[in-house]
């Protein structure tokens, strides 16, 4: 409590840091800034690795650091820096300011912090019972211990990382916010070989806020479904490529949202006039059995958040109703250059980038159909199991990998394939997602973008594509 | 403090927590990079960065290891204190040590260090350069992508055993990406990037050209019948497959076992004998040189491949051991220390009589698909298993016409791949990740909307 009312020349994690923020921000205001946003940020990360029965890397990091964004008008300076001291910062501020070239003599209102709103106090509890190293190997090896199942597996392994932050946001506005997120990650990823023929299964897990969920995890059943996946792709054959019907399974299947349209909702794309919804607000761009949602307020989730990386609480975004457009995914900048309202979802790997309009859990809501009405719809077909990576290109063609596929003929799935890719334009694929299953699942992963890597969700039911190209051989 | 002095506060540090045997690898930066959107300036950013990552041996010779950006007194103290905790889950089965090499002379080339230009010299180059992409067709609506940067650092490494590297270096960047767009057609998007030591040592105006040319190439487009081509590889395509799956010469993964080599692949021929490909981050063309690795280990020029048969590997100290034979310069720090290539030299070997030498992407009149950009590596390569199936830009030529393929992937294996290359070109390019000429390749599949 001492330490609070302190008053400091540096910024200290766990303390008050309000003075020293209304300074820094009055002076960028007294420079001639519109906006000014402090983001200041520690973290603490660790990752494991285990190969075969042993653990092969253990690399604990940790840093501090401080990102500050200054608008004028519609453009935007942005300097970061690792020197959290006053100094350190007002240098940081000044050169946002030069950088931006401000000469006019306009001033801003800057009427101090508001009170400060600390979402760390109910997760300051848990943060003793993240798992330990010793306990997080302990159970990595199990895991890989469970995937040595026969003998055509050459590899095993099982990876973890935990990470770790510490954010204080202030800005202009008023906004005074801190919190700690935490969030880990587990996986498990085998190599099968028999003679000529190879294959891999991989499966990775995710929460953000939970510290017992790696505990809870059940790696027998990821290790099953690994060793299976593995095994049913080993003596697969290529796909022939074409038009086809498809089948998306659920969980990491909603990938194909994410990349293919999920992106495309998001205000950086309007400000590059990159994307082809920008006019399309309240039109069908979907078939009309499609509802797309993207919040960040699902317990646990990897993608959930207290607070985003501008001071805001996530709100629960419906993007997509029954086919019509509703939202875009809005952030600051977002709001100020395309007018849309921020949705809590100005996002950042870290102080080193600007925030920028990203997805948090994205998925598309359960239909009424089972996955056995999808696969019987269909006479000649693909099923989509597992999906890997995907991306969008710049007139927004994707492109997506499938891991695990196996053929349907007359509504049943017959023999696996391999080498399949999904390719299309999100504008000529939504309206032929025609069927949608009745059991939403949600998954973890990692999103690349213009604000560096985020954790983010993706999800949905099984769906159905009534034709797609399918890249083959 | 410059990168002596942190090296003092590491070795008092160590010698204060009572730790023998460490060394450390950092790299310190300065930043500058703007964006434009139509004229006016869109972001502009600026970042002073520090990373360090240092390794201790606790007494049982195990490593651990800790990355921070805290280079404070107490950082330094923290890293080392994480780092010796860490030590308990070192690797018992593969012991790490320090390079052999370290302390070798390193190659240090003309440093070519520029002194930085400014933001507003940056937004003024890049403002300029939309304009004239902008100008340069009526259908070119938008540079949505686009970028002008220039980045100062330095990089070192110690060890407690008396070693210390380190060199300064500059680099910029210019990338931009065109969209066209006309009525009734889908858009398209196409760009170039450019590198230098300074922002005066990029040719400015012909990443404008690259940009302008390549996005109007395809605006007139069609979509492919899916069926196998003869295939045409650019310089930076064939980099691109060469790079993704560079783990056949790679020891690590080797080991890992995610490489289609084995310990054993040495003089696997791969390919026709008129193959010769180079790991040579030294190369004077290369702009992001480094003259040693993460282990202090010098760079040097290395055989990959020699008349088409496997001719080395690339390693770290601990496979390089492993393997009975010295460090390569290919390390990077890390608690399993990853091996990776630097950049990448294709070129023919003077054993060409098997090539179909009429193979030229510039005068050849047949049939064939030329391929000029591969995307979405990350999603479409599987190098364990030796398979790809990318989507690309690039054209068909027929009937001594060349269209533009709207939308389409190639697949295929790596092995068949390397063991069908049909020509390869005389005349190398040089790109932003290695130099290459054009290869051809025979029956790869395509995969089309047609």
């Amino acid at each position: 409590m001492l330490s609070s009312q302190i008053k400091s020349n540096e910024i200290i994690f766990g303390s008050c840091n309000k003075d020293l923020l209304e300074e820094i921000i009055f002076y960028g205001i007294g420079l001639g800034a519109d906006f000014i946003e402090i983001f200041i940020e520690n973290t603490d990360n660790s990752s494991v690795l285990a190969e075969e029965d042993f653990i092969t890397s253990v690399s604990p990091s940790f840093g501090r650091g401080a990102g500050i964004r200054i608008f004028k008008g519609t453009k935007d300076g942005f300097v970061s820096t690792n020197d959290l001291t006053k100094h350190g910062l007002m240098r940081s501020v000044s050169q946002a300011i030069e950088m931006l070239d401000i000469t006019d003599n306009k001033r801003e209102v800057f009427n101090g912090l508001n009170k400060h709103r600390d979402y760390s106090l109910s997760k300051k509890k848990w943060i003793n019972e993240v798992p330990s190293i010793h306990e997080i190997s302990e159970k990595l090896l199990v895991s890989t211990k469970s995937l040595k199942k026969n003998n055509k597996i050459i590899t095993r392994k099982g990876s973890y990382s935990r990470n770790l932050q510490e954010v204080i946001i202030a800005s202009s506005d008023g906004t005074y916010v801190s919190d700690i997120r935490l969030h880990q990650t587990v996986g498990l990823n085998v190599i099968a070989s028999d003679a000529q023929y190879r294959s891999s299964g991989s499966r990775r897990f995710g929460s953000s806020g939970m510290p017992n969920e790696f505990r809870l995890w059940d790696h027998e059943k990821a290790a099953n479904d690994v060793f299976e996946s593995s095994m049913n792709m080993l003596y697969a054959d290529y796909v022939d490529a074409g038009q086809m019907p498809v089948v998306l399974a659920n969980k990491f299947g909603g990938v194909i949202f994410h990349e293919a349209c999920g992106h495309l909702l998001e205000t950086t794309q309007i400000e590059r006039g990159t994307t082809p919804f920008e006019n399309k607000l309240n039109e069908k761009i979907a078939h009309e059995s499609v509802t797309a949602i993207d919040e960040g307020i699902s317990e646990g989730s990897f993608g959930s958040l207290s607070v985003d990386d501008e001071g805001m609480e996530p709100e629960k975004s419906v993007l997509i109703k029954d086919g019509i457009l509703k939202k875009f995914i809005s952030d600051r900048a977002g709001e100020l250059r395309t007018g849309h309202k921020r949705t809590g979802s100005g996002r950042r790997q870290n102080y080193s980038f600007a925030a920028a309009s990203r997805m948090r859990n994205t998925y598309i809501a359960k239909g009424e159909h089972s996955k056995e009405d999808l696969i019987n719809s269909i006479s000649d077909g693909l099923y989509c199991k597992s999906m890997g990576g995907g991306s969008v290109g710049a007139t927004g063609q994707f492109n997506f990998a499938v891991e695990e596929g196996y053929l349907i003929k007359n509504g049943k799935l017959t023999s696996p394939v391999k080498g399949a890719t999904l390719i299309g334009e999100a504008k000529e694929v939504m309206p032929k997602i025609s069927m949608c299953g009745n059991d939403l699942e949600l998954a973890p992963g990692f999103c690349g973008s213009i604000s560096g890597s985020v954790n983010v969700t993706v999800g949905q039911p099984h769906i159905k594509v009534d034709s797609i190209t399918v890249g083959g051989r | 403090m410059d990168s002596r002095e942190i090296t003092t506060q590491i070795s008092k540090a160590a010698d204060f927590l009572n730790l023998k045997k460490w060394d450390y690898g950092a790299s310190f930066s300065n930043d500058y990079s703007v964006q434009v959107d139509k004229g006016e300036a869109k972001q502009l950013k600026a970042s002073q960065k520090q990373i360090l990552t240092l390794r201790v041996w606790n007494e049982s010779n195990l490593v651990g290891i800790t990355t921070t950006s805290d280079i404070s007194e107490s950082g330094i103290k923290k890293a080392l204190n994480q780092a010796n905790i860490a030590s308990d889950f070192g690797n018992k089965n593969e012991r790490t040590e320090f390079s052999p090499l370290a302390k070798d002379p390193i190659e240090v080339k003309d440093a070519k260090k520029r002194n930085p230009v400014g933001i507003k010299k940056l937004l003024t180059l890049l403002r300029e350069a939309e304009v004239k992409l902008l100008e340069s067709h009526k259908s070119i609506k938008s540079v949505p992508y686009n970028g002008l940067s220039e980045s100062f650092y330095e990089r070192v490494y110690a060890n407690s055993d008396g070693a210390f590297r380190s060199y300064t270096k500059s680099q910029a960047a210019l990338y931009l990406y065109a969209r066209a767009e006309e009525k009734n057609k889908k858009p398209r998007s196409s760009g170039s990037v450019k590198l230098g030591y300074g922002v005066e040592d990029i040719d400015i105006e012909s990443c404008i050209k690259d940009a302008s040319n390549k996005t109007i190439s395809h605006l007139n487009y069609s979509s492919i019948k899916t069926d196998k081509y003869l295939i045409c590889f650019s310089p930076e395509s064939f980099l691109t497959i060469i790079n993704a799956f560079s783990s056949m010469f790679n020891a690590r993964s080797i080991l890992d076992g995610v490489s289609l080599s084995n310990k054993n692949s040495i003089g696997e021929k791969l390919s026709t004998e008129a193959l010769n490909i180079y790991d040579d981050g030294l190369h004077e063309k290369n702009i992001s040189s480094s003259p040693f690795d993460g282990e202090g280990t010098p760079t040097k020029k290395l055989c990959l491949i020699n008349k088409g048969r496997i001719e080395n590997f690339i390693h770290s100290e601990s496979t390089a051991r492993i393997f009975k034979t010295i460090p390569t310069g290919h390390a990077g720090l890390g608690s399993k220390v990853s091996v990776s290539p630097d950049w990448i030299v294709v070129e023919k070997s003077k054993e060409y009589s098997d090539l179909k030498t009429s193979l030229d992407h510039s005068t050849y009149e047949g049939e064939f698909v030329y391929i000029e950009e591969l995307n979405a590596i990350h999603a479409g390569v599987r190098a364990s298993q030796g398979s790809f199936s990318l989507p690309f830009d690039g054209w068909l030529y027929k009937n001594g016409k060349k269209i533009s393929i709207e939308s389409a992937t190639v697949a295929g294996d790596i092995k068949y791949l390397l063991k069908n290359i049909v020509n390869i070109e005389s005349s190398q390019e040089v790109t932003t990740s290695g130099i290459s000429p054009h290869i051809w390749v025979d029956e790869l599949s395509i995969t089309g909307d047609a």
